[in-house]
């Protein structure tokens, strides 16, 4: 081999870099998703139903957000025909009570940053 | 060219139809660990195979004046005479693909005004350097932002690109530029090989089938992300589950995520048997990591056999009395032995 010196130091490097996310993965605790709570009143059902909310709780606050303020409609009905009051604030959050402990525990293991919460405003006591 | 776009299309139909059909393991444990494993392998032995080859010549490209006397000036930044020299170039083409940057258009103009007939005419081309740098930039990025799902916590730095990346807050989720730009400049240079004759003439399945693949990614990522949607949360625990070395079940992911899986594993598989390699390669490249000082020291051919040379001052001490008798001149004259 030649000029073996930078060579070995190039291929440690490679493998280093490469593989970092395992060895971070050995030294940390067992990945575990993020336990959330829910809200306490069980008898109430979420906007729409669980694993859409999961995936596309997202997009739906985006429809919400432009039905409320282009189409100035600010009812929103379900696929069940429930009648929803558009509000980021006053629907969400009012079952979502507790912002830390749901939104944004499950954001931050994400890496989500939502950046509503600069006009937004939190309902008390949740930050 | 259709051949590839089909062995792409293939991968990606097989890895939906198997994890649709509950193979999801397969496609989102196996397929990943050999690839990943085939990926470090491969790219070590390139590395050694090359840096076992010997270089019997200083080639190293030549784009400007290399050091010579005093007042001729040199092109120090084409042209480095010293070793930080090469390494300042190395950056620069790893960074910015300088070399790139020269690349020239020929075109035979058949009516020319000056000529007052065909002419061949060259002018500077940078379209495939700005494509090239936004490709890979984009790449990288779009690459380095799934960190947020390798590694628990989250590095910083990862936050803030994605915070850049969304700059412009578009919908929610934020669109990342990186995503569509990525989509964009791999379109260019597909759409080059295909538009460009002489390019299309010298264009074989393998320069199609990355272009096909990565297309495939982005597409696969960018649907997940913005249309057919699955849910992330699950997607960590399932990747953070491979990092861990202790995978769990694949339910609940939408089969488009193994697609994707899929399709990227292809990629790290055959990345060190392909012109893909170039990553490692550029490092390797005599033309590049060679000081252009050809005309001060001698290259040495590594697989020059060993001589047994003759010095002229040994060739004296050998024959020096025979050359004494026969009056040739010496050096060194012969001694006249005392007592004699
Ligand atoms: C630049 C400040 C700003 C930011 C950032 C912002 N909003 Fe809003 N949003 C508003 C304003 C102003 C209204 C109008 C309030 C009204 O008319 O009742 C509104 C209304 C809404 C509404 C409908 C009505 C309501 O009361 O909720 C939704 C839904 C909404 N925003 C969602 C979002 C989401 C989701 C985000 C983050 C991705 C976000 N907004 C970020 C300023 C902002
Ligand atoms: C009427 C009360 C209510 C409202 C309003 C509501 N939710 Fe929910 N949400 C729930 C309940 C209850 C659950 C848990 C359902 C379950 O686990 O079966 C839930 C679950 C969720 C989940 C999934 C959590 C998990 O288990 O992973 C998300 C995400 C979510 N809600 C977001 C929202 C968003 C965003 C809004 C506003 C558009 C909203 N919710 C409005 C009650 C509500
Ligand atoms: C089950 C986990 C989970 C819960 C609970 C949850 N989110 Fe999310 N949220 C996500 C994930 C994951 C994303 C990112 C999706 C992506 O990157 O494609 C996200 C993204 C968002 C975004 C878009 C951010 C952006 O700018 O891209 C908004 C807005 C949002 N969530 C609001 C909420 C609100 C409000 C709540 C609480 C009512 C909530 N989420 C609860 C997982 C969750």
């Amino acid at each position: 081999m030649y000029n073996k010196t930078a060579v070995i130091a190039g291929i440690v490097a490679f493998l280093v870099i490469c593989s970092s996310p395992f060895w971070c993965g050995f030294s940390s605790d067992s990945y575990k998703k993020p336990e959330i709570v829910t809200q306490k009143d069980k008898n109430k059902e979420c906007v729409e139903d669980v694993a859409f909310m999961r995936a596309e709780h997202m997009q739906l606050l985006n429809e919400w957000r432009d039905q409320a303020l282009r189409n100035g409609s600010r009812v929103y009905v379900n696929a069940k025909g429930k009648k929803f009051d558009i509000s980021l604030q006053n629907t969400c959050l009012k079952c979502h009570n507790n912002y830390e402990e749901f939104c944004d525990k499950c954001h931050k293991t994400n890496n989500v940053e939502p950046y509503c919460w600069t006009c937004h405003i939190l309902p008390k006591g949740s930050k | 060219m259709l051949k590839s776009l089909l062995v792409v299309a293939l991968v990606a139909a097989i890895a939906w139809l198997g994890a649709s059909a509950g193979l999801g393991s397969l496609f989102g444990v196996v397929l990943p660990y050999v690839a990943i494993a085939v990926f470090l392998g491969g790219v070590v032995w390139r590395m050694v195979y090359w840096a076992k080859s010997p270089v019997p010549f200083a080639i190293p490209t030549t784009g400007g004046q290399e050091k010579s006397l005093d007042w001729i000036k040199q092109a120090k930044w084409d042209c480095p005479d010293t070793k930080w020299g090469v390494v300042k170039r190395m950056i620069l083409e790893v960074f910015l693909f300088r070399s790139l940057f020269r690349n020239m258009h020929a075109e035979m103009k058949p009516n020319d005004a000056v000529n007052g007939g065909p002419r061949l005419v060259y002018y500077s081309s940078k379209w495939l350097w700005v494509f090239a740098l936004l490709f890979h930039y984009c790449f990288f990025l779009v690459f380095f932002r799934h960190f947020r799902f390798f590694m628990e916590p989250v590095p910083a730095c990862v936050g803030f690109f994605e915070m850049l990346d969304g700059m412009f807050q578009i919908g929610a989720p934020r669109f990342y530029m990186t995503g569509g730009l990525l989509f964009c400049a791999v379109l260019f240079l597909l759409l080059r090989r295909l538009a460009n004759p002489r390019v299309r003439y010298i264009s074989l399945f393998q320069d199609y089938f990355p272009l096909w693949l990565i297309m495939g990614i982005a597409g696969s990522g960018i649907c997940m992300r913005y249309f057919t949607k699955t849910d992330i949360t699950q997607v960590k625990a399932y990747i953070m589950g491979l990092v861990q070395f202790h995978p769990i079940s694949a339910a609940g992911i939408d089969p488009v995520f193994f697609m994707h899986v899929a399709l990227v594993s292809v990629l790290l598989a055959y990345f060190p048997f392909s012109k893909l390699t170039h990553m490692a390669g550029v490092f390797f490249s005599p033309t590049r990591n060679l000081p252009c000082d050809t005309r001060r020291t001698r290259h040495e051919n590594p697989w020059n056999p060993e001589k047994n040379f003759l010095t002229y001052p040994e060739y004296e001490d050998m024959y020096r009395e025979a050359m004494a008798d026969a009056g040739l001149p010496l050096d060194k004259p012969l001694e006249k032995k005392s007592g004699e």
